[in-house]
């Protein structure tokens, strides 16, 4: 939202910089990130920051290259189990979302304990699942699960929610059962904010389950960033969080692709087929 | 339609398709608000009946127990000879506000009754190809030939309505119920689609209530004109409309024409000063 917001200011402000300069508006992105690491790199040089304080990009991406094959490795872990996390989430989400969207009684009955469960600190839950399950792949698995479900759920069960009762009227009167109204209507309407659940609840799969590798676990990019830290070697851990951000970047504009390609209708494009 | 409920029309042999006795409407619990008391309605097979009112009048709770989205308070509703205890699963529908799936092409929108309504839901998906064919046919005739691949959101305001009057009527619905359908429209568009109205009922000659409180678009489309009062609503006058059909733009210029909205302007005018103090008085208490 806020960058659309953005582009329609600058369109209407700076028409005269974007027509004098048309390639500015697909290479902001890239100017933006790339000005933000050049300002760190000159900053950590001007003010002498320690490398054990802040590590300058120069540093970090040094240390991908030479720690590739650790970092590579855990990072294909980390990525696997947050991929079955949010698989598990994105089904029973949807199942959830459904149930609780189109029954008042289940909405009633369930919502607050859903609230309820989102407001607990999932990091005070690992020890437990470590209890359970031992430590390594399921606790975390089942932590970036736990993280990520309850965006998918709301969004569901919103779009389910909100169906004009006008609509609801007209095939009510045709003789539309339950099951008619959720799947002409209800599930085609909560698609869009569906997919922007996607795309908040995988970022926050990763966080769930790298939580829980740097708490319990022998694998894992969070497993690596926490050894890395008690050795002192703090440009690993930040080399950890690049790849883990570059991981959330990836994954978010799968979904936004995905999104588009899907719900255009609801952006009201006008190349939609 | 069945030949021998074309010919009971054309003869005027019909018995009342609508029957409402009585009825009363509470809405919310205790003492409530009551939206209807003791309304009567007979609307006849095959008859064009408008209901018009001031807004708040309970015009639209009256759509809705017609089609038994709602059930009365007291009272009751006979459609088709039958009283009705839930949704009626034939009626047509349209609103003020098109509701066409925003997802769904013109022509897909217009096949969704035939999705749900029981008699159709399982042929559609064998014969699709015949059921477009009548789609498509009831499309041309209100001027939408050539968009029936387009989203809805792609068409003009007056477009979409005629969309949403095409999925009321496309699985021939013996019952039509609209609710302020053209309210939203400027006035040609409006005035176009009376016409397109019009010339569907001549050819099919389904059942119809129209809500509104525009009381040319009342008297310009209907057989019967009923006037409700303020709330709680009743029916407390009926107009016939004796102008024959088709009428034209220019019928709304005739002083009979005229006559007819001038006097049931000024018996909604009366209704409402009658009515206004005590339902002041109501409010204070």
């Amino acid at each position: 939202m806020t960058t659309t917001a953005t582009t329609k200011k600058t369109k209407k402000k700076a028409s005269s910089l974007e027509r004098a300069m048309p390639w500015l508006v697909p290479a902001f992105p890239w100017i933006v990130s790339v000005a933000t690491v050049v300002i760190w790199e000159i900053g950590c040089a001007v003010f002498s920051v320690p490398e054990f304080i802040l590590p300058r990009p120069s540093r970090i991406a040094g240390v991908l290259i030479s720690a590739a094959d650790p970092i590579w490795f855990h990072s294909k872990h980390t990525l696997i189990t947050t991929l079955i996390g949010f698989a598990l989430s994105v089904a029973f989400g949807l199942l959830v979302g459904i149930a609780v969207g189109s029954s008042r009684l289940i909405y009633g009955g369930f919502y607050p304990l859903l609230v309820g469960f989102n407001s607990v600190p999932k990091v005070a839950l690992v020890p437990v699942l470590v209890v359970w399950f031992g430590i390594g792949t399921i606790p975390a698995i089942l932590t970036a699960f736990l993280m990520s479900f309850f965006p998918i759920v709301v969004n569901v069960a919103t779009g389910l929610a909100t169906v004009e009762p006008e609509l609801h009227d007209v095939l009510r009167s045709l003789g539309a059962k339950k099951r008619d109204l959720i799947f002409k209507v209800g599930l085609p309407r909560s698609l869009p904010f569906f997919f922007a659940s996607l795309k908040v609840a995988v970022t926050l799969a990763f966080v769930g389950s790298i939580i829980s590798e740097s708490i319990a676990s022998s694998e894992g990019i969070g497993t690596l960033m926490v050894r890395a830290a008690s050795d002192f070697r703090i440009s690993l851990v930040f080399a950890g969080l690049v790849v883990t951000a570059a991981m959330g970047i990836v994954m978010y504009t799968a979904f936004a692709v995905l999104e588009r390609h899907t719900t255009g209708w609801a952006t009201r494009r006008v190349d939609v087929r | 339609m069945t030949a021998a409920r074309k010919l009971r029309i054309m003869t005027g042999s019909m018995s009342n398709f609508v029957a409402i006795r009585d009825v009363q409407l509470v809405y919310g619990k205790g003492v409530g608000v009551q939206a209807l008391d003791g309304l009567d309605l007979d609307v006849k097979e095959g008859e064009f009946a408008a209901v018009v009112g001031r807004s708040g009048c309970g015009k639209s709770s009256l759509m809705k127990l017609v089609t038994g989205l709602l059930p009365p308070t007291e009272g009751t509703i006979e459609v088709d000879g039958k009283e009705v205890d839930g949704p009626l699963k034939i009626v047509g529908m349209a609103f003020q506000n098109p509701t066409l799936l925003p997802w769904r092409q013109i022509l897909s929108n217009v096949m969704l009754p035939f999705e749900i309504v029981d008699e159709h839901r399982y042929k559609v998906r064998m014969q699709r190809a015949e059921y477009e064919i009548k789609a498509r046919a009831l499309l041309n005739s209100v001027g939408l030939g050539g968009v029936e691949k387009k989203y809805p959101w792609q068409l003009s305001g007056g477009m979409q309505q005629r969309a949403s009057l095409c999925r009321a009527l496309v699985h021939q619905p013996a019952l039509l119920m609209l609710d302020e359908p053209f309210g939203a429209l400027d006035a040609f568009t409006r005035e176009e689609l009376w016409d397109v109205l019009q010339n569907l009922w001549m050819t099919r000659r389904f059942t119809t209530i129209l809500v509104t409180h525009d009381l040319r678009e009342a008297v310009y489309l209907a057989d019967k004109v009923h006037v409700m009062s303020n709330r709680p609503g009743r029916i407390v006058a009926t107009h016939e409309v004796p102008i024959e059909r088709p009428r034209r733009s220019e019928t709304a210029f005739e002083p009979r024409f005229l006559n007819i909205v001038q006097s049931l302007r000024e018996q909604i005018r009366a209704e409402s000063s009658a009515t206004d103090r005590p339902a002041a008085a109501r409010d204070a208490s």
